[in-house]
């Protein structure tokens, strides 16, 4: 069955939209991530226009996280505390993403720049996390506990900085310094990828701050259902690209995909949640690497600008 | 006298003008307005035309060509080309085809080739590479220029939007011809001209313009013009639709 969209001007099959946005979903869900960095590329790759695919998927990742943050609040896996000084680091971020994004496209070179970080970040941030994964999944082979044992007293040093701050819900007494340049440096890739950035929250805090992963989960989610309300508006106004059709065809597969995502990350250990999130970003980061460095067989591409609509 | 001359001399030079008088065209759609509705997947119009003679026509020794080329909307379109930098390939040079149709359909009843020579297909802008190429010798001199217009209609023609129908014409009595046009979904909402010339031995005989239009209808074109004049609502309409299926998904599946 096909519909005709709007917005994007063009007939897509309902079917397809809902079991392409049930799986990202799915995963959505499993991991606490938007699934914008996976949704975006596909939409693009189905015809439809850059913009109307970016905007649109913000509306959806809204939605879909909506759900998500909701679970999460009833489980008291949520910081809300934390959450807030993200999303005002988020917002001074998205600021200067916006800016650099606009400075990029004047100089013609904005495609290049976004293809480029989406390899290092993601082949980065997926190479390290698939290295940490798999030693920890060795260390439980050889009998040993999963990773070391955190001793008492032993912070990093970024943690001890000035203004330190009391997290209940995480279990955090931490510098808000570092937590808020991390919702920087987020906010300003999302705004220049346009996708939320939980992909790079989720480890992040992980990481550098130790947070149990359930709470990080939920905060992160919350963290991207303020950014992206933000974002559908803005995109709404400013260049009239979100398609409302397509986001509820997204949002219905997106939520209940996300249902199952949710439930399935309850059965998974904290081991292969790693792993798995780790290779799902890696093979992302691939992916676009194969578009850098391969050949191309069609070297020729015919853009309509945007403005031009 | 004098007045008789005149009136004989006028009716002479109407006689020799009528000899050389050459056909006229007589061109229709089947429609000129396609609506676009929530279940359009695109449609098919129909050009239908008359060779029209009269006793004065003179006889041709070559049979009668039709081409009928359709342009859509136009736009600014940009071709970029890929080459390499190092190990990375990207775009480097890129050129700008503005006011240039999004969509391009060409039929003919036989090949362009065994119409004409390509000397004449190109100066009377023939076929899908020739349609839009602007005027100068300049433009030949360029290899760059023709280069980047070969690919832009390669390119438009994967994506469907650029098509050439080489027996797309078919005449169906000795005068009178008809020739579907096809417009996929993609094709952009906005007004089409069609234009259909008649040749004979490789010389236009005549021409004729006729023009349909895209348009969005029902509930399509509700939300579509709502999202330009109230953008403001439509954004916030369709946060509050979001943040409701979503809380509404959480609602439905809760079991804890």
């Amino acid at each position: 069955m096909q519909i005709y969209l709007p917005i994007a001007e063009l007939p897509i099959s309902v079917l397809m939209v809902l079991g392409l946005s049930g799986a990202v979903g799915f995963i959505s869900g499993l991991f606490g991530v938007g699934g914008g960095f996976l949704l975006t590329p596909l939409l693009i790759f189905l015809d439809i226009p850059p913009a109307v695919a970016v905007a649109t998927v913000a509306a959806q990742v809204a939605g879909s996280s909506m759900t998500g943050v909701l679970t999460y609040l009833r489980r008291k896996a949520l910081d809300l505390k934390l959450g807030g000084v993200l999303v005002s680091g988020g917002i001074v971020g998205t600021v200067l993403g916006v800016l650099f994004f606009n400075t990029m496209k004047r100089l013609g070179q904005l495609e290049l720049v976004i293809t480029l970080s989406y390899v290092t970040l993601f082949s980065i941030i997926g190479g390290l996390m698939l290295y940490d994964a798999l030693r920890a999944m060795l260390r439980v082979r050889a009998g040993k506990p999963a990773r070391l044992k955190r001793r008492g007293g032993m912070h990093p040093w970024w943690m001890g900085l000035p203004f330190r701050v009391r997290f209940y819900r995480s279990g955090l007494y931490c510098s808000v310094v570092p937590i808020a340049l991390l919702a920087v440096i987020i906010g300003f890739i999302g705004a220049v990828l346009g996708v939320g950035g939980g992909f790079i929250l989720v480890p992040g805090l992980i990481y550098f701050f130790r947070i149990p992963p359930a709470v990080v989960v939920g905060t992160s989610l919350f963290q991207i259902l303020v950014t992206m309300t933000g974002a559908t508006l803005l995109h709404a106004v400013t260049n009239q690209s979100v398609d409302i059709v397509l986001a509820v065809l997204l949002l219905l597969g997106g939520v209940i995909g996300a249902q199952f995502g949710g439930r399935a990350a309850r059965n998974l250990n904290v081991e292969s949640f790693r792993l798995l999130l780790a290779l799902l970003i890696l093979s992302v980061g691939l992916r676009f690497a194969i578009e850098l460095f391969i050949p191309p067989s069609e070297p020729f591409s015919v853009v309509v600008p945007e403005s031009a609509r | 006298m004098r007045w008789l001359i005149a009136t004989l001399a006028a009716v002479l030079v109407g006689l020799t003008a009528g000899a050389v008088r050459a056909e006229t065209l007589i061109a229709a759609m089947s429609s000129h307005q396609i609506q676009i509705t929530s279940n359009y997947t695109g449609s098919q119009l129909t050009v239908f035309g008359l060779v029209e003679r009269d006793g004065r026509t003179v006889a041709r020794g070559d049979p009668y060509d039709i081409i009928v080329t359709v342009r859509g909307p136009r736009r600014m379109l940009l071709v970029r080309e890929k080459e390499r930098l190092g190990p990375i390939w990207i775009n480097r040079t890129q050129r700008r085809f503005a006011d240039n149709p999004v969509f391009l359909h060409v039929a003919t009843n036989r090949p362009i080739a065994e119409m004409m020579s390509n000397e004449t297909a190109r100066r009377d802008r023939i076929g899908l590479v020739n349609a839009e190429r602007p005027s100068g010798d300049w433009v030949d001199l360029d290899p760059g220029a023709r280069r980047f217009r070969e690919s832009l209609v390669r390119i438009m023609q994967g994506k469907g939007l650029y098509d050439y129908e080489e027996r797309g014409v078919t005449f169906l009595s000795s005068a009178m011809f008809s020739s579907p046009v096809d417009i996929p979904a993609t094709a952009p909402t906005g007004s089409y001209t069609v234009d259909i010339v008649l040749y004979s031995g490789g010389v236009p005989l005549a021409r004729q313009q006729t023009n349909f239009e895209v348009i969005k209808t029902g509930i399509e074109q509700r939300l579509a013009s709502g999202a330009y004049d109230w953008a403001v609502l439509y954004g916030l309409a369709t946060i509050l639709l979001a943040l409701f299926l979503g809380w509404g998904a959480s609602v439905i599946f809760r079991r804890d």
